[in-house]
């Protein structure tokens, strides 16, 4: 049986989702032998080098960058799981939804209290620089997501029981302890 | 000598449950109602400043702020639209130099928008300082806001010519018109005043609703609940006082047949109130009168009065020792839900109108908890003509579901639109035939609550065993914009009077709104359309009835006019957000001078 | 002496005392009525419409409904599972429910519903509303982000005089709940706790206090909302 492959990906997310992948300890030498990553910062692959069958995406789209990221995942994965809540509904980051951009900037760069040393009061503009969207999308109102793991992070149980019913075409039977949303 | 606030307070006897009328006279006396004044009436009530805001802040004339010297509401319905509202809306915004929903500089005049007036037969039409002005030009809206700019009083602003009938009497004066086209058996005058009334203090009450509960005649708000019943219920019910509710509240978007009962039939209305309060054992009756109609309330005091001098309200009617009724007005202050029999006694008693739970009903614990009747205006007056000519004869009216006559709103694209009185069991088309409607694309049976028919469904048939209707029938041409003239205005209609209390009703139609938008900007998918009338499903957990039909202009529409939909979806894909990069990045590059590097 | 009754929920057969409310005539067979905005002792509202179930084939809240002799009631049907569902996901996209940032969950009871029903993305759009944060009572702090507009604390909190403190404001979809301006110096700690745990979400809460129980032992950490009425500790996953 070839490998399943797998492409994984942070947005706008702190790794802790990739972190929680990593918690499935001992089990991860079980994972290598049914799955192979692909883009990933698990191996630092940067780009996808073949078609994969299941992209996990960590973290909402708060830039341009995360958008073209996740539409790459959408056009090379065969499944999509948005993981955790930033994913699924924008997270924390999503906090800043309601506030205008130039606020946020502001605070973050010139009127914050930890912003230090911008005396001359810069927001950084550099073209090469992501853009900032109005507000952080859950990655299923910019494209089609397949399914749902929720949590912050989702626990390392979730995230095992769904990639190994996935590949092997299984139902999940979870124990109540392992959704929640924080 | 006390404050503008105690005087009115104190015309109320401090009493809390009166807090609509205080509000009312509080507004009227001040163009607002600030929160120092929130203050004063709290303390007068002994009730908190949250109690008074809560019931303050649902209702949409009530404002915190000044709303000028002369404030013009400007009604927002969809044949209003039809009948150009954009360009009197335009003509305001020009020459009082300031946007709908705001207040000119001066602080002179604030223009606003608001649901339905009542007015459907002779929009576009606004309300001004409580006075109603109809078949608004530009030319006259310049003429208006030139009078007000000279600050002449609002009852010198009227032209020449005031409307038809009663619209004349020196106590309404108003330029509105009843636009009388078909006077069926309920309508017409032909009972002199008391007549009833002392025939039916000789009766046992008993045998009154009997004669009411034979003639089958069912509740004409739209409901449709059989009115004998209603009344057998509540004289059933234990309670030392009970009450009698006139609910004149007709909000409907499109129903204005009560205006012109209220207008023409008023003593006959009354007569009614006496007589269910003699049936059920009531001695109380409150007059639910909608806030729009406030310009009638001068002349329907008279009657009152009139009749209490004639001896056919008040104590000892005609004779009877056991015959004692009363009649009091309350008046809304704009919400299209307390026309809801249970929010409408919330209101009145000085709360929010939000729909109560039932059980219990409202014949076992209504106004104040005493058992309360509340019917429409239609109904009592058709009882009064139950009473004269027998149920034998009602029952010959009409359909075998649907006895009796139905007094209709008719308006939108027709040669004569107004108030018909017709008999249960006509067909959309002899309707259409009957009021001129050309070239009909659709015709909207119930208001935004009922349904959207299209022309192969002509051939159904007014009655509760078809298409059920509190009157209203707004008709539609083929230049209409069925979704963004109808659809999308109802459905903001009913986000917009929602009372907020049930999470249903509060949420879902704002979602379903999003997703039509969706499909109405060209980014939807086939599954938004089924999303749509799936989701309309989730409303029916409503606790009333504007929850659970607030998807009807939606559901309704894909039912009917499916092609409506599915014309604007243009891609094959099962999945599409319209997450639209460029749009999203906008906001940043105008903050910080940057140029779309997508 | 009060009247028996016998009625049934799902077929099974059931007895309650006659006028008791379904919710509680339902909970004393043991069977669990999912329910946000009551408080057992307190006049229902019906507010949330969570507790809907099928009566005699008829959409009512349980919460709100006497029962009655030879009630056949729906409870734990398919569809008003997925009925409850949908409301929960609508509740989620109203407001901004931010549950890793909110020192309720865990303890929340609306969180709890979507994990009971094993809720993983609402299937309706997030409305992101702006909504205000409001902290200028000494005591408490008004977040009404999370508000579910359940009408408990307006119900329940009443100050010395029995006036109300919390009370709605606007209407429709602008509804929110606004603290009586003239009760701060009135609250008491032990008012601004009450506020705190009637609130079944997030949205009041005491200041400077939060995240005290470690996760793990928080009220829904290892069982469902409704278990101390139902035996449930494992539930089917419906996602994959």
């Amino acid at each position: 049986m070839s490998k399943a492959v797998v492409a994984t990906t942070s947005l706008a997310g702190c790794f802790g989702c990739h972190m929680s992948i990593l918690d499935i300890d001992e089990r991860i030498l079980d994972l290598i032998e049914v799955v192979e990553f692909n883009k990933s910062p698990i191996d630092d692959i940067k780009k996808f080098t073949k078609k994969c069958d299941v992209g996990i995406i960590e973290g909402g789209c708060c830039n341009s960058e995360n958008v073209h990221v996740l539409k790459d995942f959408r056009e090379n994965c065969k499944i999509l799981i948005a993981l955790g809540e930033c994913a699924i509904m924008g997270g924390l980051p999503a906090m800043r939804n309601g506030i205008p951009i130039k606020e946020c900037l502001e605070e973050a760069y010139i009127g914050g209290p930890t912003v230090q040393g911008n005396d001359q009061k810069i927001v950084p503009n550099d073209p090469e620089l992501p853009i900032l969207l109005d507000k952080v999308y859950p990655c299923h109102e910019v494209i089609k997501i397949d399914y749902y793991l929720p949590g912050c992070p989702p626990r390392a149980d979730l995230i095992w029981e769904a990639l190994v019913a996935l590949i092997k075409g299984e139902e999940m039977d979870l124990p109540y302890e392992v959704v929640k949303f924080d | 000598m006390g404050t503008i606030v105690e005087t009115i307070l104190k015309k109320y006897g401090n009493d809390s449950t009166r807090l609509m009328d205080i509000l009312i006279d509080v507004q009227n006396e001040k163009s607002c109602i600030s929160d120092i004044t929130v203050k004063e009436i709290a303390n007068g009530l002994n009730i908190s400043m949250a109690d008074v805001e809560q019931t303050l802040s649902f209702y949409h004339f009530f404002s915190k702020t000044p709303t000028g010297k002369y404030t013009v509401y400007l009604n927002d319905s969809v044949v209003a639209f039809m009948m150009g509202r954009e360009k009197i809306a335009k003509a305001f915004e020009e020459a009082v130099e300031c946007k709908f929903g705001e207040v000119s500089p001066d602080g002179l005049i604030g223009l606003f928008n608001t649901s339905c007036i009542g007015m459907n037969d002779q929009e576009p039409a606004a309300i001004i300082n409580n006075r109603v002005f109809t078949k608004l030009t530009p030319f006259r809206v310049k003429e208006l806001v030139k009078d007000m700019k000279a600050g002449k009083n609002i009852n010198e602003m009227f032209s020449a010519s005031t409307g038809d009938g009663n619209n004349s009497h020196e106590l309404v004066h108003s330029v509105v018109n009843n636009n009388i086209r078909k006077e069926g058996p309920v309508l017409k005058d032909d009972i002199a005043q008391g007549e009833i009334i002392e025939k039916i203090s000789k009766m046992d009450p008993e045998d009154v609703i009997n004669e009411i509960k034979d003639s089958n005649i069912r509740g004409r708000g739209g409901a449709g609940f059989p009115t004998g019943l209603k009344w057998e219920f509540c004289r059933r019910a234990a309670g030392d006082q009970k009450y009698i509710f006139c609910n004149a509240d007709e909000g409907e978007p499109g129903t204005f047949k009560d205006r012109v009962m209220l207008t023409e039939r008023a003593e006959l209305l009354f007569e009614g109130m006496a007589l269910a309060g003699y049936a059920v054992g009531a001695t109380q009756g409150i007059l639910y009168l909608r806030y729009e109609y406030k310009y009638l309330q001068e002349y329907l005091e008279d009657v009152i009065k009139r009749a209490e001098e004639a001896g056919l309200l008040g104590r000892n009617i005609a004779g009877n020792k056991k015959f004692e009724f009363n009649i009091r007005i309350q008046f809304g202050a704009g919400a299209y839900v307390c026309g809801e029999e249970s929010a409408l006694i919330e209101s009145a008693e000085g709360k929010r109108g939000e729909p109560r739970d039932r059980p219990p009903f409202p014949v076992e614990k209504g106004y104040l908890e005493y058992p309360t009747v509340v019917n429409n205006v239609e109904t009592l007056c058709s009882a009064v003509k139950i009473m004269k000519y027998g149920s034998e004869w009602y029952r010959g009216l009409g359909t075998l579901e649907s006895r009796g006559t139905k007094v209709l709103s008719i308006s939108g694209d027709c040669f004569h639109p107004g108030v018909y009185e017709i008999e249960w069991g006509f067909t959309i088309n002899d309707i259409l035939d009957m009021v001129g409607g050309f070239d009909v694309q659709a015709v909207q049976v119930g208001g935004p609550s009922g349904t959207l028919i299209a022309p192969n469904e002509f051939d159904r048939i007014l009655g509760y065993e078809d298409l059920a209707t509190g009157g209203s029938l707004i008709i539609f041409n083929q230049n209409r914009k069925l979704l963004k003239d109808v659809v999308l205005n109802f459905t903001d209609f009913f986000i917009e009077e929602s009372c907020g209390s049930c999470s249903t009703c509060r949420i879902m139609p704002v979602v379903m709104r999003d997703k039509l938008v969706k499909i109405m900007d060209g980014i939807g998918v086939a599954k938004d359309i089924d999303d749509l009338f799936e989701w309309g499903e989730i409303l029916k957990a409503s606790r009333c009835g504007l929850g659970q039909t607030a998807c009807n202009p939606i559901v309704s529409s894909i039912n009917n006019f499916r092609d409506l939909y599915t014309s604007q979806i243009k891609t094959a894909k099962d999945y599409e957000t319209g997450f639209d990069l460029n749009l999203a990045v906008q906001e940043a590059c105008e903050a910080t001078n940057r140029v779309p590097n997508i | 002496m009060y009247q028996t009754i016998k009625f049934t929920i799902d077929g099974k057969e059931c007895i309650a005392k006659k006028g008791q409310y379904l919710v509680d005539a339902a909970k004393e067979n043991n069977i669990y009525i999912p329910t946000l905005c009551n408080v057992e002792g307190v006049k229902p509202k019906g507010a949330c419409r969570i507790c809907t179930v099928k009566v005699n084939g008829r959409l009512m809240t349980a919460c709100t409904t006497p029962v009655a002799e030879g009630m056949a009631i729906e409870n734990n049907t398919e569809e008003i599972i997925d009925l409850r569902k949908s409301i929960v996901e609508l509740f989620f996209v109203e407001g901004n429910h931010f549950c890793p940032a909110c020192e309720k969950s865990g303890e929340c009871d609306l969180q709890a519903l979507a994990y009971k029903f094993l809720i993983m993305a609402p299937r309706f759009p997030f409305q992101f509303p702006v909504r205000e944060l409001d902290a200028t009572n000494p005591k408490i702090v008004k977040d009404h982000n999370r508000c579910i507009l359940c009408k408990r604390c307006i119900r329940v909190i009443k100050d010395e005089e029995g006036k109300n403190i919390y009370a709605f404001k606007k209407r429709g979809h602008k509804v929110e709940i606004i603290v009586d301006p003239e009760s701060a110096d009135k609250f008491t700690d032990e008012l601004a706790e009450k506020s705190m745990e009637i609130c079944p979400v997030g949205a009041i809460l005491v200041k400077e206090k939060g995240f005290s129980t470690p996760i793990g032992q928080r009220k829904y950490d290892k069982v469902p909302i409704g278990s101390d009425i139902e035996k449930v500790t494992k539930i089917k996953n419906e996602v994959l």
